[in-house]
This record gives C-alpha cells, sequence and structure tokens, in this order.
C-alpha cells in the first residue's frame, strides 16, 4: 500500500513541450510511471517522449484516463493550470513550479476547498511510491520499497533524510514534498491523516522547517489523532528573524513566531522525538521499527 | 519588495486615502525650503527601510526654520539602522486627538486574506498582538469575491472605533484591501490612522509591500524597486541571482535546495562552529554558479573555511565537481579551505573528478561540517 500515487495512478504533465516538463518526463516514465497524456494549449496532437499531447487537461483527461496532473507551467500560468487540473478533474494535481505569486495560491486554495482533489505544493519536488511511480523531480535511485512516509517542506533535505533511511535498509511507503511556499495544497496534518490511514505505513518521518505554525499545528494533530508514530526534523535553527531563508515561507518573524525552537517543543510535547542531524533521524526511526 | 514610506503614499493616496501634505527632499535647504511651504509645524521623517525609525532619532517635529534645518542636517546622512538615509519625507504635522491601526496581509495558515483594524495605533502592532491580541479585530476575506463592505464596517465596530468616524475608516480600510488585491500586496498597513479634532482620518505613515513573485505583472510598482545598500554581499548575491543571508560566524556554507542548507547552517552550530552564510545555489547548478558561490563566500572577511555540501536531484555532481576544480584552479593560492560533500545525482562520478589537491572531501554530510568546523577553528584569524 501507499498514500497518493499507486500502480493506478495515470499522468497528464501540463507544460510537457517545456525544457522542465520534457525531461521530467522522460525521468518519470523511464521511473516506471504511467505518464500518459501532455496538455499545452496550442500543441495538441503533438508528441513528447511517446506521449500524445493535448490541447487541454480535460481532453487529455478524458482520452487518456488521466487521473492525476503534474504542473511544470511557468510562474505566470500555474495558478490558471491548478484551476484546469481541479476542474478537468483529476485526483492529485503536483505542482512543481516555484515562485507563484501568493494571492494567485489564496484562489486557488481557496477552490480546493470546494473540490475532491489532492493538490500537492507548489514549490515542490513532488510524490513518489517508491518502486511503483513518481511524480515530479525527487531523483528515483535514492528511495527504496519498505514502511516509513514521509512528509517535507523541503526537496533536497528530503533527498538527504531518504538516502540516510535507505542506507539503513529504511524503506519508504510514500513521501510527499509538499512545497516550501507560504500557502499550499497538502499541509502536513493532510499528510499525516494519509499515512495514518494506511495500514503499509509503520512510522512516519517530518521534515520542517522555520515559519508559520503548520509544525505546531501538526504536533498537536499527532498528540490527539495518530497511533502511528513520527519522528520529526527542523530545518532552521540558526536562521536570523526577519530573514527569508531561501524558500518564500521560510521566515521568522520580527515578533519571533516559526521559530524552530517552538516547532521542536511543540512536536516533542505530543511525543514525537525531533533528530537534531539527519542521521539521529534514522536513528529514531530505527528505533522505533 | 518594499515600498518606502513616501512611495506607498503616493500610492495610497492616488486611490484616495487622505494623506497628509509632504515633498521628498534629498538636500538640508530643499527640506527648509519644504518645511516653509508646507507650513510649521512639520515631520521630517528618514526614508529607511526599517522599523523604529522615530525611536531611532530618524523622524523629528520641527515648528520654525532653524529646527528645521537642524533637523535635516542630522538626519540627511546619518546611519539608520545599517541604511544610509539620503532623503526625507517633509510632512505636515497632523494635530490628532487619536491614532488608530489599519492593515491587511496574507493569513498563510488560512490561505487567505485578512483585514485588521485597532484603536491600538502608533505602536509597534506585532506587540499589542503579542500583549493583547483582542485590541485587534480581524475578519477574514474570501479572496474569489474581495471584501465586502460589510466586512470593513465589522471590522471597525468590532475594534471599537468610535462611531462619528467608523464611516471613514471602513472606507480608508475597504480601499486600502482593494489597494492590497490590485497590486499584489504581501503586507499594506497603516500604522498610524490619526484622526483629528475635526473628526477627520489621515495615514500618517504608510507600509506597503509587494509579492516579489507578482512584480512581472506591476510594472510601475517594479520600477519603484530601489538598490537597497544593506550590505555589499548581499548586493552581489542578488547580481549573482543567489539566495543569500549573511550571518556572523566564520563557516563559510554552499549548498543547493532551502531545507538542506538550513540543515548545513544548523549541523555547523550543532558541531560547535558558527555558520558565516546562508547561500542557496538552487537546482541544477552549473560551472559558472558554482564559479560564482566561492566567490561570494570568499568575499566575506569573516569566513575561515568553507563547506560545499550538494545533493543531486536535478542538479549533477559530475558538473559541480568541475565547477570546484575550475574555480579552484585560477587561484594562485586558495584562500580558505574548502571541503566538499557530493550525493546524489552523478555523485561518484563527481567525487572521482575533484581535485583532491584542492579541496578535502567527505562522504557524508555529517563528516563534512565537522571536518570544515575543524578547519575554520584551526584558521580562525
Amino acid at each position: 500500500m501507499s498514500v497518493l500515487v499507486d500502480e493506478d495512478t495515470r499522468v497528464v504533465v501540463q507544460g510537457i513541450t517545456g525544457g522542465e516538463g520534457k525531461f521530467h518526463t522522460e525521468q518519470m516514465l523511464e521511473y516506471g510511471t504511467n505518464v500518459v497524456a501532455g496538455a499545452v494549449p496550442g500543441k495538441g496532437g503533438q508528441e513528447v517522449a511517446g506521449v500524445p499531447v493535448y490541447d487541454t487537461v480535460h481532453r487529455a483527461a478524458r482520452e487518456e484516463d488521466a487521473n492525476a496532473a503534474v504542473v511544470f507551467v511557468p510562474p505566470a500560468f500555474a495558478a490558471d493550470a491548478c484551476f484546469e487540473a481541479l476542474d478537468a478533474p483529476v485526483d492529485l494535481v503536483v505542482a512543481i513550479t516555484e515562485g507563484i505569486p501568493t494571492q494567485d495560491m489564496s484562489k486557488v486554495y481557496r477552490k480546493l476547498q470546494e473540490t475532491d482533489t489532492h493538490l500537492v505544493g507548489p514549490n515542490c519536488p513532488g510524490v513518489i511510491t517508491p518502486g511503483v511511480a513518481k511524480l515530479g523531480i525527487l531523483p528515483g535511485n535514492i528511495f527504496s520499497s519498505g514502511n516509513v512516509g514521509l512528509v517535507s517542506r523541503s526537496g533536497t533535505l528530503t533527498y538527504q533524510v531518504v538516502d540516510n533511511l535507505t542506507k539503513r535498509g529504511l524503506g519508504q511507503t510514500t513521501a510527499i514534498g509538499i512545497g516550501g511556499d507560504p500557502i499550499i495544497g497538502t499541509d502536513f496534518i493532510d499528510a499525516l491523516e494519509l499515512f495514518e490511514a494506511d495500514p503499509d505505513t509503520h512510522a512516519v518521518v517530518m521534515c520542517g522547517e522555520i515559519g508559520g505554525e503548520d509544525e505546531e499545528e501538526a504536533a498537536r494533530y499527532i498528540g490527539a489523532n495518530m497511533d502511528t508514530p513520527v519522528v520529526g526534523f527542523i530545518a532552521g535553527r540558526t536562521a536570523p528573524p526577519g530573514k527569508r531563508m531561501g524558500h518564500a515561507g521560510a521566515i521568522v518573524s520580527g515578533s519571533g513566531t516559526g521559530t524552530a525552537q517552538s516547532k521542536i517543543d511543540a512536536l516533542e510535547n505530543a511525543g514525537t522525538p525531533v533528530g537534531n542531524t539527519p542521521e539521529e533521524v534514522a536513528d529514531h526511526v530505527e528505533d522505533i521499527l | 519588495m518594499k515600498l518606502h514610506e513616501y512611495q506607498a503614499k503616493r500610492v495610497f493616496a492616488e486611490a484616495g486615502i487622505p494623506t497628509p501634505d509632504a515633498e521628498l527632499a534629498e538636500t538640508v535647504d530643499a527640506a527648509v525650503d519644504a518645511a516653509e511651504a508646507i507650513g510649521y509645524p512639520v515631520a521630517i521623517k528618514a526614508q529607511v527601510q526599517v522599523g523604529g525609525r522615530g525611536k531611532a532619532g530618524g523622524i523629528k517635529l520641527v515648528d520654525d526654520a532653524e529646527e528645521a534645518r537642524e533637523a535635516a542636517e542630522d538626519i540627511l546622512g546619518m546611519d539608520l539602522k545599517g541604511y544610509h538615509v539620503d532623503r526625507v519625507l517633509v510632512e505636515e504635522a497632523v494635530d490628532f486627538t487619536n491614532e488608530l491601526y489599519v492593515g491587511v496581509t496574507m493569513d498563510r495558515g488560512e490561505g487567505k486574506p485578512v483585514a485588521m483594524v485597532s484603536t491600538r495605533g502608533g505602536v509597534d502592532i506585532e506587540e499589542v498582538a503579542a500583549e493583547d491580541p483582542d485590541a485587534i479585530a480581524r475578519e477574514h476575506v474570501d479572496p474569489a469575491f474581495g471584501m465586502q463592505p460589510y466586512q470593513a464596517r465589522k471590522a471597525v465596530y468590532d475594534a471599537g472605533v468610535d462611531r462619528k468616524v467608523a464611516n471613514d475608516v471602513a472606507g480608508v480600510l475597504t480601499t486600502l484591501y482593494d489597494l492590497w488585491a490590485a497590486k499584489d500586496g504581501s503586507d499594506a498597513e497603516i500604522n498610524p490612522l490619526m484622526v483629528t479634532a475635526d473628526d477627520e482620518v489621515i495615514a500618517a505613515d504608510a507600509v506597503m509591500n509587494i509579492d516579489g513573485d507578482a512584480l512581472f505583472r506591476q510594472p510601475e510598482l517594479a520600477e519603484m524597486q530601489e538598490e537597497a545598500a544593506e550590505d555589499d554581499l548581499e548586493a552581489k548575491a542578488n547580481d549573482y541571482g543567489f539566495d543569500y543571508v549573511r550571518l556572523d560566524g566564520n563557516v563559510g556554507i554552499i549548498g543547493n535546495g532551502a531545507g538542506l542548507v538550513m540543515t548545513t547552517l544548523d549541523l555547523v552550530d550543532h558541531y560547535g562552529g558558527e555558520p558565516a552564510n546562508f547561500l542557496d545555489i538552487g537546482g541544477g547548478a552549473k560551472a559558472e554558479r558554482v564559479t560564482n558561490a566561492l566567490d561570494m563566500v570568499f568575499s566575506d572577511e569573516n569566513v575561515d573555511a568553507v563547506v560545499f555540501n550538494i545533493f543531486g536531484g536535478i542538479t549533477r555532481g559530475d558538473e559541480v565537481a568541475q565547477g570546484i576544480n575550475e574555480a579552484l584552479d585560477a587561484f594562485d593560492e586558495i584562500p580558505k579551505r574548502v571541503v566538499v560533500r557530493l550525493a546524489g545525482t552523478k555523485a561518484e562520478e563527481g567525487m572521482e573528478i575533484l581535485n583532491t589537491d584542492l579541496v578535502t572531501v567527505e562522504k557524508t554530510l555529517e563528516d563534512a561540517v565537522q571536518r570544515a568546523v575543524e578547519y575554520a577553528e584551526e584558521d580562525s584569524q
């Protein structure tokens, strides 16, 4: 078992004719992902990496039975691409694009509440169920199949933690990169809910970072609702207030909310061990399993 | 992107929000002329983008030409929290009976805008929020419909604003929301919104921050963007297109991906060192970016050793290694010792290419950071 992505996931790639879209479509196909269509306005009838391209997501979904979309569309048009995928509709939208205006995402988020679709991202590396399929830009070779669920706000940090897990034989059910933007579709709690309901996920690793209060809310959720053990990691302990650390959402406010310490305290109060290093995260997971 | 007070006030005034008479001045003489024209008392206000200007001596109230000259001489050219003041706003001093706060921002937790009103204006609103959250009335706005007039009224009455000015304050809040939405604001704020003895409201200060990701569709605002002369290295990072933050330590850090770079900083601290910077070279970095990144870190005189940590997804280890070799080859003597750790896509190929006469190679993140902390201690000047 897994969450969000499995053997039945049939992907339409939005922006498949662009450089990134084409390259990662090839990578996804190579990994075994069922990429069944591309969608680019005006490019219907073409083929990319053997995948048929349609002018609209609706047509791609209808003709090829696509039930998931991956968005590689440039920031100015990415919110529109998300609306299109939500309206098609598909069950899962993974938005890779970085730099979407926040007010655009606020509107997409508003629309999302009216649908049954899961939106992952934006500004995220994607979702992978090792050995089955990946939707996004995650390097497939570092993942291995197993019983650990992983949810993270950061791409390369996910790779680092997964690498530490895989090297100890701790494989993953599914890894979800939820993205580093202020407004994202799937937050920690949504991902934790999915893992809690998955019988094959025996432990969850949650990688957070400074900014916002999602980790604190997730900690409350873990304390109140989860039987599956969770191990935490929080990046940005040394970040000064008022400075944006790369991700649009990674900022400790001037008044001191969003600090790493507040998140670490919240998780530990919920009984969730927090690793000081990625290696210690793997130690904790090993202890649990 | 932050607008200066004078820029934000122009934007607000154009939209119909009352603002005091004001003129921008770059010289002492121009400031005095402006004060004479406006009529005393006037406020002389440093135009730099930092909070707490008043407390730091960047705002002075003057009653005549002599005082105006003295204040302008003091403020123009002063260093205010690291910013050089080269312009002042000379502004009609408003005689007020009351100071309010109105603001609009994005509530990231809710994913929607929130409008705020408080009768406790004129002080740092984040302090008010921390001490007495009930003193701020909040109204969430559906981004699909925008703020409805009743929502502005509700926030104003909930905040306890005097009913004599309630309609005017609600009008200002509605205009502020519309501006925020139309201009891709991240924060829009009037603090204080002054109430005069004649029950008029007037925006005595103005904050307007714009979402940098939306500047492509806000050309007029993008043109207002000015070089922030905060830090030479940060300016250089802007030119190179890096996400860079300068810190106080002596271990230089280069990596890819915000979360992993933050983690590398944290590990430096964990192993007893002090990070000198955050530098994210981003995804898919090739030789030139690697060279530029090393140049950035070597340019920081505080740096005594460097850790270069790459976990390749779309970034290829062999290309990074090539870049490191080329960049370091160009030096007769490498200024600081560099520890490199490559993982992920093409990492093994990269490790083989790396010239170990120029760099120290470590296999794990933990080892690489510990080694760099050691080097920084040994080489610390």
